[in-house]
């Protein structure tokens, strides 16, 4: 598998640093890592940098994870990048709610390596 | 979460009540009697269950049990969600400097000295994880009430007024000798 350029979006930079952490763990070589707190910020970075994988919170000030897949769709360049929801919401109304939205999977918090390879892996081969 | 801070000198006054938190359309409805009354035996058991999952692949560390009661505990940090929906109250995780450093550093896979800025941020996050493991946990109320974003207290100095007047959940842990408690108060 060739390296990818990822997005890590949440409003918690612990978060960030323990997904980018799992990725890495996961066996994902990484040719850049992004990160953005919040769905407006990575709507920007989304426009400016050609992406392979986007992993997104849901709950987070300013835009949430729901409102920014939506507004990512539209986006030509970016409307087939595989994004992963990783939030604390697992509800079935919820994982319903994400995909609806757009969203390629869906990772509950807490989460193992093991689950994010599972999750993400499958999606870059796709 | 609504919060009013009031200060007095050096002595902070914090008033919570929850409200819906996105996504608002899970958030509606209300709880029927019977849901609000019966079943609520073994919550305080899902609630601990919760919290040491959270610990176990977070953070890297088991969680030792102390007593029910437990001790009662001096907190240097305060966490604090807020559930709203068909369940409302405050989930809050309360714990000392030290405990919490070595948490951050577990979560980030660093020494504790490294660790900086990044202790009430992982603090909010172990709660807000707690939090969202407890619903998942709880037949009927993954989909029917929402979290808030995390409040992170620092200091001892506070006394806080939750509008959760109803049921009090309590466990108390040894984090690597240091304790910790998790709280849930719900509305009445």
């Amino acid at each position: 598998m060739k390296p990818v350029r990822v997005l890590i979006v949440d409003d918690s930079s612990v978060m960030r640093k323990i997904v980018g952490r799992s990725l890495r763990q996961a066996g994902l070589e990484m040719q850049e890592v992004l990160e953005a707190s919040n769905g407006s910020e990575a709507l920007t970075v989304a426009r400016e940098h050609p992406l392979d994988l986007i992993l997104t919170d849901i709950n987070m000030p300013m835009m949430d994870g729901l409102e920014f897949v939506r507004q990512l769709r539209r986006i030509e360049a970016a409307k087939d990048i595989p994004v992963i929801m990783v939030t604390t919401e697992a509800g079935e109304a919820h994982v319903v709610q994400a995909l609806s939205s757009g969203a390629s999977g869906y990772i509950r918090k807490p989460f193992t390596p093991d689950q994010i390879k599972e999750r993400v892996i499958p999606l870059l081969r796709g | 979460m609504d919060q009013t801070l009031k200060a007095e000198q050096a002595r902070v006054e914090i008033h919570l009540s929850a409200r819906a938190a996105s996504p608002g359309s899970l958030a509606a409805g209300r709880p029927s009697g019977e849901t609000r009354s019966q079943g609520r035996e073994g919550w305080r058991d899902v609630l601990a269950k919760a919290a040491c999952e959270v610990f176990e692949i977070m953070v890297g560390t088991s969680l030792g049990k102390v007593t029910e009661d437990g001790p009662h505990i001096v907190a240097d940090f305060t966490a604090m969600v807020g559930i709203a929906g068909s369940l409302c109250g405050v989930l809050s995780l309360r714990t000392s400097s030290e405990a919490a450093r070595r948490m951050a550093a577990g979560m980030l896979g660093i020494e504790e000295a490294g660790v900086g800025e990044n202790v009430q941020d992982a603090l909010g996050e172990v709660c807000n994880m707690i939090a969202g493991s407890f619903k998942s946990r709880i037949p009927g109320i993954a989909d029917t009430c929402a979290l808030s974003v995390p409040t992170v207290i620092s200091g001892k100095d506070y006394t806080l007024y939750s509008l959760a007047s109803g049921e009090h959940y309590e466990v108390i842990f040894s984090f690597e000798g240091k304790p910790l408690s998790v709280t849930l108060d719900l509305h009445g």
